[in-house]
């Protein structure tokens, strides 16, 4: 990743975080979410992790921020009273957040690697290595020792570490999701019967 | 290419935004959303490694799946709490977290 690029996107999520606590209106702040993710993504794809950077794109600004505009619209807070925040409070989320930056910079400053954590390249010849693993008319053998553009399959080696190593976390998430869906409806469901 | 210690210090950097926001803000959807966004800051943190430590040549693929369930579970998390929320307002008229003080000691 070129490194203007780099500080792009980084400005992007750092500016739409801001914004997101800084913005009145709730509506505002869920717009500002979605700028913060775009940029979190773009920094995913600069790290060769298309495919997470994709669902990133696709679930957050797809599908989580429209379930957050349809609440805010759907309870009608956007004639919200302006509160007035306690100082202490402030202070408390200003003073908190600059300690835990000041740690993260001490402890990356601490660990001197020598090279200051630069990343290896991806080449060709280490992607023909690494095709060794995989049986040779499988479609990630083939994509990554190409003859004339070999690629990075990430989507391929994700599914397969997904499906192979990580066969049974993935049906725990399953469950979750049937779990949270069951939730769902059931928290609604009575909170109607409730009011009516 | 930007340096992993530059990737460590922008996921910093927006974790303690998200904290900020998760402190200072009064409005409990808004709060919410800064939980979000630690939670994506975290997921920073998990590429950037899997890209730092190469496995034969390629990522190490271990961090991206777990990226991965993070997404699935804050989906789930999105779901419910937003129901919750929802619930609570029907309740209460209200979202301000300084409104919500029954279960005060």
């Amino acid at each position: 990743m070129h490194s203007i690029a780099f500080y792009l996107f980084a400005l992007l999520a750092i500016t739409g975080g801001i914004f997101l606590v800084a913005f009145r209106n709730p509506v505002s702040s869920a717009l500002a979410m979605v700028l913060s993710f775009v940029g979190l993504a773009g920094l995913f794809i600069g790290l060769n992790a298309y495919f997470v950077g994709i669902v990133q794109i696709l679930v957050y600004a797809g599908a989580i921020m429209v379930l957050f505009i349809f609440i805010i619209m759907l309870l009608d807070l956007n004639d919200e009273k302006p509160v007035k925040f306690k100082s202490t409070t402030v202070l408390a989320g200003v003073i908190i957040p600059l300690l835990l930056v000041v740690q993260i910079l001490g402890v990356i400053q601490s660990h001197n690697t020598g090279d200051e954590g630069a990343f290896k390249k991806i080449t060709a010849s280490s992607m023909a290595i690494s095709a060794k693993e995989f049986p040779e008319d499988s479609a990630i053998h083939k994509s990554l020792t190409h003859p004339k553009s070999p690629k990075l399959p990430d989507t391929n080696l994700i599914g397969h570490a997904i499906f192979t190593r990580y066969n049974f976390p993935l049906q725990i998430m399953g469950v979750l999701l049937l779990v949270a869906t069951m939730g769902v409806v059931i928290l609604s469901k009575r909170s109607s019967k409730k009011a009516s | 290419m930007a340096s992993l210690n530059e990737f460590l210090f922008i996921s910093g950097l927006l974790f303690a935004i998200g904290l900020a926001g998760v402190i200072i803000r009064r409005n409990i959807i808004v709060i919410f959303m800064s939980l979000e966004l630690m939670l994506a800051a975290a997921s920073l943190t998990l590429v950037a490694f899997s890209r730092f430590h190469l496995h034969e040549g390629l990522p190490d693929y271990n961090g991206q799946v777990f990226v991965f369930f993070i997404i699935t579970v804050a989906a789930a998390e999105v779901a419910v709490g937003l129901a919750i929320i929802v619930a609570l307002y029907r309740a209460r008229q209200t979202i301000n977290v300084e409104d919500l003080t029954s279960m005060r000691g």
